[in-house]
Parts: C-alpha cells; sequence; structure tokens
C-alpha cells in the first residue's frame, strides 16, 4: 500500500474579532485567507483547493455558495480550483479542516486553504436569536422556544444537581478566557473580569448569564496545509498534523442518554489521540469549545482532563497559560469571540502559533502538542485535533 | 417562518402528540420517527402511529430570558426537558407556574397551547406545553 502524506499546517492569517460593523463577509474570508497566503510563504496560484467553513451565511447575510466568491474575491477564479463550503453548524471551521487534511493525506492534493468565515452582527435586534437556533432541531426545539443558550442552561443545571457543582466552577472558564484574551490583539474582549462579575452578570437563560455564554462576533481565520513533499520541496515549517477525528451523535439534547456528556468529543479524542500515538498527558495546550461555560466543563471532561463532573476541581487548580493545562490561550469563544464556521480554524490558527512559537505574549513554554476541540451546536457533532511540534 | 404545509404536516404530533411505536421492539418514539434506532432496517414499514399520554416528568429545566422574535412576548418563559410516561424525553415549555414552583423531578402534565405568533404572516402556531400535576 501507498504510504499516505503526512500533512502539516504551514501558515495562517485572521482578520480582526468583533463586532466589524464596516466590513462585510468577503472583506473578512479574502484579508484572512490572503494574510494566510503571505504568512504561508506560497502564492494564491498554488493552491490546489480551498475549504471554508461557514454556518448561517445563508441565513445572516442571504448569500450562499460562500466558496465561489471566496476563491473569486481572493482573485484565484481564473485559476479554476474545487472550492467547497462545509457546514456543520458550529463546528463548521474543524469540519472544513479535517476535509481539506483529507484531501491532502490522501494523495489528491499537495497545498490547500481552509477558511472560516462568519459575520454574526449583520442583523440588529433578537432576529439572529431565531437564526441561531437553526443550529439546534427546529422542529421539537426551537419551536417550542428553545435557544441554543436554553438547551446549554438545561445541562448545566442538570450537571450542578447531580454533582453538586456551584456557579463559580462556570464563571471560571469565562474568567480564564478573558484573562488570556486581554493578550490577543485580535481578541474580541480584551478586558479581564473577576469570577463576581461572571456571576452577577444579566440573566440570558438560567443559570446561565451574559458572561457564560460567548458573544456574536464578526471573524475570519485561514490556515493553509501542505503535504510532506510540498514541505520538503519548498523547505516550509510548518507544524504537523498528527491526529483528525470527527463524530456525530444524536441531534436534539433531548434523544441523548446523557444531557452533559458529548459522545462524539469521548469518541473523536480517542481517535485523534490513537493516531497521533501520543497520551493525553502529553498534550501542552487545549483550545475547547465553550460556546457557553458550561461546555467547557463537559469538554474538560469529555476530552479525557478530568473525571465525568469533576472538571471544577481541574479548573480550581488552575487552567491558566502558566498551569499544567493551558486552556483557551486564544481567549477561547467566550473572549477571542465565537463567529460560528470559524471557532474551529480560528483553533487551529492558535495551535499553529503555540507550536511554532509564535503566539507573543500568550506563549506557552515547551508547547510540543495542542488538542483541538470543536463542536456542532449543543453537542451534535465534535471534531478534534491534534497538532504537534516533531 | 410562515412555513404553512410543515405546521399542517406536524399538526398530529404537534396538537394530540401523536408519536411512533416500533412494531419489531414496541420502544415509543416522540417525536415520531421513520425507523428504530434500535432496529434499524427490521422496523421499516412497521412503525405504527400511537398516542402519547401527555404524562411526564422534569429532568432539566431553565428560565430563558433572551428570547427570539416569534416568543418575545412570553418571556421569561420556563424551558425544561421533560420524560413523558411512555420513555421519550421532550423539549418543551413549563407554564401556570413560577419558576420557584418547580424543580427536577416535578410531575407535569401536558396541555394544549399556543406556542408562538409569527409577526410577519400573522400565522400563529399551537401545540403542547406543560403545567405541573
Ligand atoms: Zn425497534
Amino acid at each position: 500500500m501507498r504510504k499516505l502524506s503526512n500533512v502539516y499546517v504551514i501558515g495562517g492569517g485572521e482578520s480582526k474579532y468583533g463586532e466589524l460593523w464596516d466590513r462585510s463577509l468577503r472583506e473578512i474570508a479574502v484579508e484572512a485567507g490572503l494574510k494566510a497566503v503571505e504568512n504561508a510563504g506560497i502564492r494564491t496560484k498554488d493552491l490546489n483547493a480551498i475549504y471554508m467553513g461557514n454556518s448561517l451565511g445563508g441565513l445572516i447575510s442571504k448569500q450562499e455558495h460562500l466558496s465561489a466568491l471566496m476563491s473569486d474575491y481572493a482573485g484565484i477564479a481564473s485559476e479554476y480550483i474545487p472550492s467547497m463550503r462545509i457546514e456543520a453548524s458550529t463546528a463548521s471551521g474543524g469540519a472544513a479542516f479535517r476535509q481539506a487534511y483529507l484531501s491532502i493525506k490522501s494523495g489528491e492534493h499537495d497545498v490547500v486553504m481552509v477558511g472560516g468565515a462568519e459575520k454574526m452582527t449583520e442583523l440588529y435586534g433578537t432576529e439572529i436569536i431565531d437564526i441561531t437556533s437553526s443550529l439546534v432541531d427546529r422542529e421539537w426545539e426551537a419551536f417550542n422556544g428553545a435557544t441554543p443558550a436554553a438547551l446549554a442552561a438545561l445541562s448545566a443545571r442538570k450537571y450542578m444537581r447531580d454533582f453538586n457543582v456551584k456557579k463559580e466552577a462556570l464563571a471560571a472558564i469565562s474568567v480564564n478566557d478573558h484573562a488570556n484574551a486581554s493578550l490577543n490583539d485580535n481578541a474580541q474582549y480584551r478586558n479581564k473580569i473577576t469570577i463576581e462579575q461572571a456571576l452577577n452578570a444579566t440573566p440570558i437563560a438560567e443559570p446561565l448569564n451574559l458572561m457564560d455564554c460567548a458573544p456574536m462576533t464578526d471573524g475570519a481565520s485561514s490556515v493553509i496545509l501542505a503535504s510532506e513533499k510540498y514541505v520538503k520541496e519548498h523547505g516550509s515549517k510548518g507544524v504537523r498534523i498528527m491526529g483528525s477525528a470527527v463524530s456525530q451523535g444524536p441531534f436534539a439534547l433531548h434523544s441523548r442518554k446523557s444531557f452533559y456528556t458529548v459522545e462524539p468529543t469521548i469518541i473523536s479524542t480517542k481517535k485523534a489521540l490513537e493516531q497521533a500515538k501520543i497520551k493525553l498527558g502529553d498534550i501542552s495546550f487545549v483550545e475547547m469549545h465553550d460556546s457557553y461555560s458550561i461546555y467547557g466543563l463537559m469538554a474538560l471532561e469529555d476530552l479525557g482532563f478530568a473525571q465525568k463532573g469533576h472538571a471544577s476541581e481541574l479548573v480550581e487548580n488552575g487552567i491558566g497559560l502558566n498551569s499544567n493545562l493551558p486552556v483557551n490561550p486564544s481567549g477561547g469563544l467566550k473572549a477571542k469571540g465565537f463567529p460560528y464556521g470559524a471557532a474551529g480554524v480560528s483553533q487551529i490558527y492558535e495551535a499553529y502559533l503555540q507550536l511554532s512559537g509564535k503566539a507573543g505574549k500568550r506563549q506557552i513554554k515547551n508547547a510540543s502538542y495542542g488538542l483541538l476541540h470543536n463542536m456542532a451546536g449543543s453537542g451534535a457533532a465534535s471534531v478534534v485535533h491534534i497538532l504537534g511540534v516533531e | 417562518m410562515g412555513e404553512l404545509s410543515r405546521m399542517w404536516r406536524e399538526m398530529p404530533s404537534r396538537y394530540r402528540m401523536q408519536g411512533d411505536k416500533c412494531g419489531n421492539c414496541s420502544q415509543i418514539y416522540f417525536p415520531p420517527r421513520e425507523v428504530c434506532p434500535v432496529c434499524h432496517r427490521d422496523s421499516i414499514g412497521k412503525m405504527q402511529e400511537v398516542d402519547i399520554d401527555g404524562a411526564g416528568e422534569i429532568l432539566s429545566f431553565t428560565v430563558v430570558h433572551e428570547a427570539p422574535p416569534a416568543f418575545l412576548r412570553q418571556k421569561p418563559y420556563i424551558i425544561a426537558l421533560v420524560k413523558l410516561k411512555e420513555g421519550p424525553v421532550i423539549t418543551g415549555q413549563i407554564v401556570d407556574t413560577l419558576p420557584e414552583e418547580i424543580d427536577i423531578g416535578t410531575k407535569v402534565r401536558s396541555v394544549f397551547r399556543k406556542i408562538s405568533e409569527d409577526g410577519k404572516s400573522g400565522v400563529i402556531h399551537y401545540g403542547y406545553k406543560f403545567i405541573p400535576e
């Protein structure tokens, strides 16, 4: 059997994350893409394909076929290369990255761009709450008034009750995100917050409040992937994609065996670790999908860093940049920001920066392996990647 | 919204909680399913319509303060995971009570109510909600 190609991330770039009222979806997507191309030291005409992660472009911007738009406005329509949008709600970015990875691993492509972009602040008022409810089961959850925040709150109340976990543990997830984002120039919220501030914010869906919920963010991130052959021939520097897995479970929260266990996260993590041939203890840092603070605690457990119900102890012992397990060095979804389809690519870009020693003030010492966890909606699917330096 | 044919199609399930029973393993499903996730192809053509009683128990609940347009006039409102007597767990509102008066474990019963109103088209959607027993 022919040996499959190793795949590397050789560069990346992103737009600022925030409320970018003066910028369009296509502008930020192209900005991230071109920065990634420049950073990777390639030319756009070197690209064999583009994979684009986007969740809600059709509903928010009334624009579909974003992959075509992206390729055209990046100025490479005349290269006639394949360009595809991958949609897996809030895991679109991670899913697009995985498809790009597979396309190189298979031998089909040598250089591929992955873009993730979302323009969340285009609409005013509460319309966006209805649109984001398309992440969950429209007919049997959202129809009855459930929102993504409400579903996270249902998980939170049950979790807190069953394991006697206090609200402070959830707040600590958001506090950590804000502390790390204060060191990230591209982050939406660079203000540090205290546990008290996190506990006393406006209620959104009890027991969750504003500080438990990732914000509405405009943002785009992009990374360039290359085959082993390309990296050798061009002397590119990169970090290797050591593990890549995705798993899909029941769609609606009410269909799951547990309301605070995301089986797809457990399954994807196990697969990714096996592929990487490393142990969980080897992981230097984690970027996890904490769209709601409760999902951060659940992820730490489902990823395997804590027993079910005990993530609060891990969090109390510290998950900061200098801890044993730095969590969300980028600032995470809560503070770097949460442009749905870009979130998974944003995590990859952070891992690329950390593992290349380019993360500046938030650089984690001796970062060797990064674990990236991108989840869809309330936990219907999870994409897990492991990137490493060799 | 304004998706009239969808709402019409879903009426039996929304108005009188019509679910499905697998003719192979007898498992009951609500919302209805075309195929049994336990029996897979062995259940094809064997799913039978069954009416759900509407009695159940709260497994978790939240009070929603940030709501989409169709629910703005109801907020704050309670959303719960309700385990039905027949087995399935569903998502629905708890009404005619206060958050302080319910808890995980509270017994509830389904009632037929207005669910939401579509401001633009004026369509009013009806379906099940739950009240404490
Ligand atoms: Zn069956």
